[in-house]
């Protein structure tokens, strides 16, 4: 399997630049996600890749072959669309078959590949159905099956799950990484999902105005997110604002207007510079009822990060409650266990892990 | 009874009315006159039949007591007329179609519009204006020249139709089949022509049945050499009615014949399948 370079790509719409110098490296066998919101250009990225947009410049190679010249049809490119794009007069065996015909094969091997290329998916059987005679799932499996019959060097899939039901997409999730892994076609999936981008990839490049932000494995964007717009992107996040009081290494004391100082992690900051605290919901933790004797007195260095709070909201959403919390002003986010619920409008003290608290330019 | 069951009543009763008004009362009266040997006013059926004019329109018998003459050669005229006319104008409507729904062409839609206004429009002015052009070309009064009138107004219908026909096919599904290897053109003749078909088939049928009633762009560009049967038909229309008659029927023949066909084709397996 070939690896993918995409170098300095850039195209515009008008005035409108979709994929801003964009450059990538899809590694062999790997599969990347492209994540990010709608329109940051994650399809025209897409779709350069697969030939069907001409770039105003930049260089796109599979292995050492550049193809930023060569037709789609010669590229070698796997495809699988939002909306399946099964060919509907066909059934599901001519669907397969077409890619092969067209290479030529003997009708034999056509078969075998074509059967092979269902059971990969799960689909023996429904040769002779068409498209409409399958649900929304069969169709994107066969979708699915048809790329993969013609062994692409490079398999491109653009949001392949939007169209179908929560239930049915968590589990195609798991499939289509199953799928991956069995053929180890290097791959690029495109989604808007930021929890299908962490059950898929193995790297996912967080897209802004047609700019990559970062680029890392799952946790790395998770944990260490390389600003805001970042954090904010890869599950749920709340940010507490405030100045840079001091650093030390990459351990840093933030001071919020309400007066407390808060200590964090965090890179390349001046003192005195307008930061965010990204503060997510499973780093924070209630504490048993306050320390008997410990009024006035500065915690111990093991209690840094503790502060009182207030509950503002408290929903049950099944397995956990989900709370909305008042820090001196600023909103937070918070789990908790069912079986400790804490009542609306209660005060509270909190702990907040220093050394999951990454501290963001604002 | 609820007013929703009023509506549908009502709804039920104009369309009742409606069809015996425009299609079985002057189908009845045509099939009638078509066999009138004599029917004088105030009968309500004709006082004699009998199949004289039919006989003497398809050219099985010749006389000339009833006024009526063999409509064969206008006929195979007509036929071979709209014939050459819809191969032509779909050979430039399917490419024009397919241009206009995939790519941005300037002014490509207001360009269209401004075709379908003869359509709105009297036409008299334009097929005018047509003649003096076609004289001077040395078209006036040819059947090329005919032909040529048909193609100009097949088209207007023939872009619009096949253009909205491949609009409504999703180019994903061209696109899948490029990624799978196929050309441009593989792509374009293995999926988007065998399934834009149906509506292909609408498009020629229009521009079939187009060609075959026209008689106003006929009249001025034709006349006084090329006989189409709609020709026949108006002139003979004033003072034989019965022979007026037997072509109008003849003339629908293809068009039902046509319209039977396009229904079928519109009921294939595979149009249940798209988008
Ligand atoms: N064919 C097009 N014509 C004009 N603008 C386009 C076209 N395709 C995409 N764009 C614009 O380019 C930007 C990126 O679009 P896209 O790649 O589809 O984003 P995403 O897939 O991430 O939602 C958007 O601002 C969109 O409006
Ligand atoms: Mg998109």
């Amino acid at each position: 399997m070939p690896q993918l370079t995409l170098r300095n790509v850039i195209k515009s719409y008008g005035r409108n630049r979709a994929v801003d110098d964009l450059s990538l490296e899809v590694r062999e066998g790997e599969l990347l996600t492209l994540l990010g919101p709608s329109g940051c250009g994650k399809t025209t990225t897409l779709r350069a890749v697969s030939g069907f947009v001409g770039l105003d410049s930049g260089h796109i190679y599979i292995g050492q072959r550049e193809v930023t010249d060569i037709p789609p049809e010669r590229r070698g490119i796997g495809l699988v669309f939002q909306n399946y794009a099964l060919w509907p007069h066909m059934t599901v065996f001519q669907n397969l078959a077409f890619g092969l015909q067209l290479k030529k094969l003997p009708a034999g091997g056509i078969r075998d590949k074509v059967q092979r290329g269902l059971s990969m998916v799960q689909l023996e059987g429904f040769e002779h159905r068409y498209p409409r005679q399958l649900s929304g799932g069969q169709q994107q499996r066969v979708a699915l099956a048809r790329a993969l019959v013609l062994e692409p060097d490079i398999l491109l899939l653009d949001e392949p799950l939007s169209n179908l039901d929560a239930l049915l997409r968590e589990q195609m999730r798991f499939e289509i990484a199953q799928i991956h892994k069995q053929a180890g076609i290097t791959s690029i999936y495109v989604t808007h999902d930021q929890t299908e981008a962490m059950v898929i990839s193995d790297r996912i490049a967080l897209l802004d105005k047609g700019k990559v932000v970062q680029i890392g494995k799952p946790e790395e964007l998770y944990s260490s997110p390389a600003n805001r717009f970042v954090a904010g992107f890869m599950g749920t996040t709340s940010f507490v604002q405030g100045k840079v009081e001091q650093s030390r290494g990459e351990t840093i004391w933030v001071r919020t207007p309400a007066g407390l100082s808060l200590r964090g992690r965090g890179r390349n900051l001046r003192d005195g510079q307008e930061v965010a605290v990204a503060v997510r919901p499973e780093h924070v933790r209630f504490l048993e009822a306050p320390v008997e004797g410990a009024v006035g007195a500065a915690p111990p260095p093991e209690e840094a990060n503790v502060f009182p709070a207030r509950v503002v909201r408290a929903s049950y959403v099944g397995e956990l409650i989900d709370y909305q919390l008042d820090l001196r002003g600023s909103s937070l986010r918070a789990r908790g266990e069912v079986a400790r619920a804490v009542a609306e409008g209660k005060q509270i003290r909190i702990r907040l892990d220093p050394d999951n608290l990454p501290v963001l330019p604002a | 009874m609820s007013l929703k069951r009023i509506l549908i009543l009502s709804a039920e009763l104009v369309l009742l009315v409606l069809v015996f008004l425009l299609i079985v009362g002057p189908m009845m009266s045509l099939l009638l006159w078509s066999v009138a040997i004599r029917w004088y006013w105030p009968a309500t059926l004709p006082q004699e039949v009998g199949l004289d004019y039919w006989r003497q329109a398809l050219g099985l018998e010749k006389s000339l007591a009833i006024g009526a003459v063999s409509i064969v050669p206008a006929f195979l005229l007509s036929l071979s007329i709209a014939v050459t006319v819809v191969a032509i104008t779909m050979l430039l409507a399917i490419p024009a179609g397919y241009a206009l729904a995939k790519y941005r062409i300037p002014f490509g839609p207001a360009i269209l519009f401004l075709f379908l206004m003869p359509n709105a429009f009297p036409q008299q002015p334009i097929f005018v204006n047509l003649l003096g052009l076609f004289t001077r070309l040395r078209l006036a009064g040819t059947v090329p020249g005919v032909m040529l009138t048909h193609i100009l107004v097949g088209l207007v219908f023939g872009v619009w139709i096949t253009s909205a026909t491949f609009r409504a096919i999703p180019s994903h599904l061209e696109e899948a089949a490029r990624s799978v290897g196929a050309s441009r053109a593989r792509a374009f003749f293995r999926i988007t022509l065998p399934l834009a078909a149906p509506g292909l088939l609408s498009s020629a049928v229009f521009v079939f049945i187009t060609s075959l009633d026209e008689f106003t762009g006929t009249f001025f560009i034709g006349l006084p050499f090329v006989n189409t049967l709609p020709m026949t038909l108006y002139s003979s229309s004033g003072y034989n009615m019965q022979f007026a008659s037997v072509i109008a029927i003849i003339l629908l023949v293809p068009s039902i014949l046509f319209m039977t066909l396009i229904q079928r084709m519109l009921r294939a397996e595979y149009v249940g399948g798209m988008g």
